[in-house]
């Protein structure tokens, strides 16, 4: 039995969580834009972008990596997904780096 | 399931025009580069989700990597100058 076989017969249980991973995905991808409409300043709102949004790009993309099945076009989705986990944490910190250090003050309780 | 993934499609692009209102009216400079940010994350997942739809994901994929690194330049590119120049909002 070849791997390409293999994943045939697999993909009766692959493509279902394939759906819910993806549908896990998207309710992540809808909290961080719940959070950027309506947290106070940059420092809070940069929660919302680098970590929810991670977090609904690991589902999303390992959702649409299963549903391809055992082959190439899996391992080149995970790629990019591991780029997007180096990539996203250092924008975040270098944008939120130069909002500190040109005197933007966080947002505290006393401001609301 | 090819219905499925246009909903997937559609839901995201709504979403990319949450974070187009926080570019636009963004109180700071930073809230747009943090909202640009978001929106190349949503358009790496858009490539890849509109690959599968047209069943070319080894070439949609080799796009979106492009497209991430061509963020991270342009981000930290944006942030380094921002932090040299001090008193940007």
């Amino acid at each position: 039995m070849s791997l390409s076989e293999l994943s045939e017969a697999a993909r009766w249980v692959t493509t279902p969580v394939s759906i819910g991973l993806i549908l896990v995905g998207l309710f992540f991808l809808f909290a961080a834009a719940v959070g950027v409409l309506r947290l106070p300043d940059v420092f809070t709102r940069s929660h919302a972008v680098s970590l929810t949004d991670s977090l609904g790009a690991l589902f999303l993309l390992g959702g649409l990596a299963l549903y391809q099945g055992f082959s190439t076009n899996l391992v080149k989705i995970l790629i990019v997904l591991v780029l997007l986990y180096l990539l996203n944490p250092v924008i975040a910190h270098a944008t939120v780096r130069a909002a500190l250090r040109s005197g933007l003050k966080p947002w505290t309780r006393e401001d609301a | 399931m090819n219905s499925f993934f246009l909903f997937v499609l559609m839901t995201i692009a709504l979403l990319i025009a949450v974070y187009l209102y926080r570019v636009l009216r963004g109180p700071t400079v930073f809230d747009r580069v943090l909202g640009l940010n978001g929106i190349s994350t949503k358009a790496i997942i858009l490539l890849v989700a509109i690959g599968t739809v047209y069943e070319r994901v080894d070439m949609f994929v080799d796009i979106s990597t492009g497209y991430a690194l061509l963020n991270l330049v342009g981000s930290l590119a944006i942030a380094k100058y921002l932090e040299e120049r001090g008193e940007a909002f």
